[in-house]
């Protein structure tokens, strides 16, 4: 008792660290100061009125809703005398997967650049001819500042072709993705923690699926428990909004409760509610209070500031930005129209210092490197690129969907940091997280054993190791394989439980909903074709039937 | 059939009879809605009908603007109007005008205008020419260019959506569920420079892939579904509800316009290609009917959307996919409907008392559930406002 006591003190001291440096603080600060104003704040009982005042006004909710969001992306915790690398990941091996992991994908960006002769970041003198810099000199935030950046006539032309960035890029035919979802699961499939020795005997325990690792992963009572809100009995969007259903059943309720969330402005109560799906009409800003998103004029000046960051100073991932976008949202049935948009989010995304600061709890570290001679010396170091986020193939999918909600690009933007900082960079770590990547490969692996034995058994036998096929989704989010609005709902529910395990789950009752055709193929190629095309699927009546449904 | 065997099968000449148990796919004047002018004129002189009769229908705001038939561009005949239009054209100098001739399809020969002197050339020759007989070919129609579209990722999109009417007397038409929309390759701008620019104006296929941009994976094409899903999430599901209401108002109005000049041949169903402009002010504006729809298909969705498009078109023209009889009542039931739903009933609607509409959100199947059934005549006014 005692220890949870401290250990909560503890919570709360950091956070209240957190958020003396931010915006609200001063917000809530200049509020208390004016509020003296007011006749019913009396000295004697200064403290307890003030804190009515705030109440009445609104700003204890805003303040509710800022701690809820700290706490929704805080780390569990640890031991204090845990070194800070804990804190990222606190198995070894992983650490140590993860650092290999980064110094190929480093490796791999060098020399693509050294083949193509192209520096890691341009400045360009007026004047002068250009003096690239060459790899050991990444720009940072700060360096780039005292670099001359892109010629001026440059920064005219992308100013004026800022909102339509699609239509005149630079030769990108020589230039490939730094890698590609499989490469890292051939990373992930070689994982092996050092003091596990499950001795070499195959029993009816021995895990079939490629994933050799001992996580702690949830099985279909525990999911049943953690989604209880996606049972049979209860109303679900997505479901209980189809055409034979009238809508006084469960719809319109629904969306009165929706507006009367958005009301209340209550961040922890718009996440019990989107566990049911979102009305459309209210999906953009039930998001953005969860993700404690509001749009001031400083948060639109940051996002300006950024873009002035890109019309200055040319970096070489744009060009993997730009390759990435045309490789793939650009021909996307759904996505082709925002194409600009992707540009301009991710763009400025890769400038974005605030960024780095997600690293504190991520895996992954951003790659660093040294101003050429001064080579260890800390002072010296710069991340590359300055959000320490280098892109993959199929980056840019994570952007699409949310561009059907937000049309305003800074709002746009902020959401899409958030979204990223809070989910999606688990989607391609190395870690033990329960909904990092590994956990989510071991659920789907899992759960497709232990409930379809037949069919994971026929397809290893033919060589179609089932997460094969489903990695691909699981990385993106399914962003590009389901149809929108399917996705859309799918998202709300990793913003409402907290959790990217629904992935996992989904994955597997794609798999167990096309049993029967996969029972009959013979090749990877043949299961590749049964599940290449997942845009007819309903997110909703699968999952559900698949936890609550199936006979185990 | 096309429309030229049409125009042979039944004109006078030939004296050729349809027997019964031949069904073709054109109405013998069908030109009435499908060509431009004549859309215009029928459509104006039906809004002058109802003005007479001085039904609510007609309704005009302060401005002289109908409130509810309002849905066509302002657009006048040249050479015939040509005076009225110059009227019209310096009222508001500073507006864009577009020119399309008549009998064209697939954005061929159209242009757009900001200066009389553009279409003085023009007119000048016909003047001079104006003792001889002028040949419909030579026929334009002049619109007021809508020039707020809506825009959605900066370009200008319109939408295709495909109609069929079983008959004109009594009204009986199937709205296609699976509308697309079609979207420039280039972002648009009204600016002066690029009026010359069609791949910024036109969203013809047959323009846009031209164009350097155009990709044969998507198309350019985005379902109707699509957008109803980007507009309920930036814009709130009352006015898009409204828009796609009003959509399916001008679409039955335009047909009730024609019905009365409209050869109701029993022999006859026709599926037109509506197109429809949105601007940024969600009002959906009419900018043509066609009557050969194209049924090429320019991506794999595409040619999976004209299969069933036939396929359901024909289920519902000729029932059972048996030998055809003219003389059936044209009353298919409801399983064949597949992507159609029914627009428009009018022996349903009549024979209800009062004046029913039947519409259903698209993309949902018509039900008794589903429908929502709305009393037209007076009282539907309050709704549609």
């Amino acid at each position: 008792m005692l220890q949870e006591e401290s250990d909560l003190s503890l919570i709360i001291a950091q956070i209240v660290q957190k958020l003396k440096g931010s915006n609200l603080y001063a917000q809530l600060e200049r509020q208390a100061w004016a509020s003296l104003q007011r006749p019913e704040i009396k000295l004697e009982s200064l403290k307890e009125d003030i804190k009515e005042f705030f109440k009445i006004s609104g700003w204890e909710k805003k303040l509710q809703n800022a701690v809820y969001s700290e706490l929704s992306v805080f780390p569990l915790p640890s031991h204090p005398a845990a070194p800070p690398e804990h804190l990222k990941e606190p198995l070894v091996y992983m650490r140590k997967a993860q650092g290999s992991w980064e110094k190929r994908i480093l490796k791999s960006l060098n020399s693509m650049c050294t083949e193509l002769s192209i520096p890691l970041a341009r400045k360009e003198d007026d004047a002068t001819d250009s003096q690239s810099h060459s790899l050991g000199q990444p720009p940072c935030d700060a360096f780039l500042r005292l670099l001359d950046g892109r010629p001026v006539g440059e920064q005219k032309e992308l100013l004026n072709k800022w909102n339509e960035m699609g239509t005149d890029e630079p030769d990108l035919s020589l230039f490939r993705p730094v890698y590609a979802p499989k490469d890292f699961l051939e990373v992930l499939i070689n994982l092996r923690n050092p003091n596990y020795e499950n001795g070499d005997s195959l029993s009816f325990r021995t895990h079939l699926g490629l994933i050799q690792v001992p996580l702690k992963v949830k099985d279909i009572p525990e999911l049943k428990e953690f989604f209880v809100e996606l049972g049979l009995t209860t109303g679900q969007l997505g479901i209980d909004d189809s055409t034979q259903v009238p809508p006084e059943l469960f719809e319109n309720e629904h969306v009165r409760i929706g507006q009367k969330v958005l009301t209340e402005q209550d961040s922890a109560a718009a996440q019990q509610y989107v566990r049911q799906g979102s009305p459309t009409a209210l999906r953009a800003e039930l998001w953005a209070l969860i993700l404690n998103i509001s749009s001031h004029p400083e948060d639109i000046l940051y996002y300006e500031q950024l873009k002035t960051n890109v019309i200055q100073h040319d970096l070489l991932v744009d060009s993997l930005i730009y390759k990435d976008v045309k490789l793939t949202a650009s021909n996307d049935d759904y996505y082709f129209v925002f194409e600009d948009y992707l540009y301009q989010v991710l763009l400025c995304f890769s400038r974005d210092t605030s960024v780095l600061s997600h690293f504190a709890y991520n895996s992954a570290s951003p790659p660093k490197s040294y101003i050429r001679g001064k080579l260890g010396l800390e002072e010296y170091a710069v991340f590359y690129p300055p959000n320490g986020v280098i892109p993959f193939h199929g980056f840019s999918m994570y952007v699409a969907p949310l561009c059907f909600l937000y049309h305003e690009p800074s709002k746009l933007y902020q959401i899409f940091r958030e979204m990223y900082v809070r989910f999606f960079f688990r989607l391609h770590s190395i870690s033990s997280h329960p909904s990092g990547i590994v956990s989510l490969c071991l659920l789907f692996e899992t759960l497709l054993q232990t409930y379809l034995p037949q069919l994971f058994y026929h397809l290893r036998e033919i060589g179609a190791q089932p997460l094969r096929i489903s990695f691909k989704w699981m990385v993106r989010a399914f962003s590009g394989y389901l149809a929108t609005d399917q996705l859309l709902l799918l998202w709300d529910r990793i913003l409402g439980y907290n959790s990217l395990e629904i992935l996992a789950v989904l994955a597997a009752a794609v798999f167990a909903f096309r049993a029967v055709n996969l029972m009959e193929v013979t090749s990877l190629a043949a299961a590749e074709a049964v599940l290449a095309d997942l845009s007819t699927l309903k997110v909703m009546p699968l999952l559900q039937i698949f936890l609550f449904a199936t006979v185990t | 059939m096309s429309v030229q065997t049409i125009r042979n099968v039944f004109s006078v000449e030939t004296g050729y009879r349809l027997s019964d148990d031949q069904i073709v796919n054109h109405f013998p004047n069908h030109y009435e809605l499908t060509r431009k002018d004549l859309m215009v004129k029928n459509i104006k002189r039906y809004r002058k009908e109802l003005e007479k009769e001085g039904s609510p229908l007609a309704e005009k705001d302060e401005s002289g603007k109908y409130l509810y038939l309002d849905f066509v561009p302002v657009t006048y005949m040249l050479p015939a109007d040509y005076n009225l239009f110059v009227e019209e054209f310096r009222k508001s100098p500073s507006s864009t005008w577009i020119m399309k001739p008549c009998g064209k399809a697939q954005g061929k020969g159209i242009f757009l205008i900001n200066k009389l002197s553009q279409i003085k050339k023009w007119s000048r020759d016909s003047k001079t020419s104006s003792f001889m007989t002028q040949s419909t070919k030579e026929a334009y129609v002049i619109s007021l260019y809508i020039n707020n579209p809506l825009l959605i990722g900066g370009r200008k999109f319109d939408l295709r959506l495909y109609v069929l009417v079983s008959t004109y007397r009594p009204l009986r038409c199937y709205m296609y569920k699976l509308g697309f929309c079609r979207f420039c390759t280039v972002k648009y701008t009204p600016s002066t420079s690029e009026l010359d620019n069609m791949f910024v104006h036109l969203t013809n296929v047959a323009i846009q892939k031209h164009g350097e941009d155009y990709n044969h994976i998507h198309g350019g094409k985005w379902t109707v579904n699509n957008l109803r899903l980007y507009l309920e999430s930036t814009r709130g599901k009352e006015v898009t509800s409204k828009l796609f209401d009003e959509i399916h108002w001008i679409i039955v109005q335009s047909l009730k316009a024609v019905a009365p000049v409209m050869n109701n041949d029993k022999h006859c169903f026709e599926c037109y290609g509506y197109d429809i402009i949105i601007d940024d002010k969600l009002k959906p504006w009419l900018i043509e009917v066609n009557a050969s729809p194209s049924l090429t298909s320019s991506t794999a969705n595409d040619r999976i959307l004209k299969y069933n498009l036939i396929n359901d078109t024909l289920n519902i023209a000729v029932p059972n996919g048996e030998i055809p009889d003219c003389k059936w009542n044209k009353s298919p039931p409801k399983e064949v409907l597949g992507n159609y739903e029914i627009l428009y009933d009018e022996e349903l609607a009549q024979g209800d008392g009062a004046d029913r509409e039947l519409r259903s959100r698209p993309g949902q199947s018509l039900g008794p559930k589903g429908s929502r059934l709305r009393d037209a005549g007076r009282t539907v006014l309050t709704t549609w406002k």
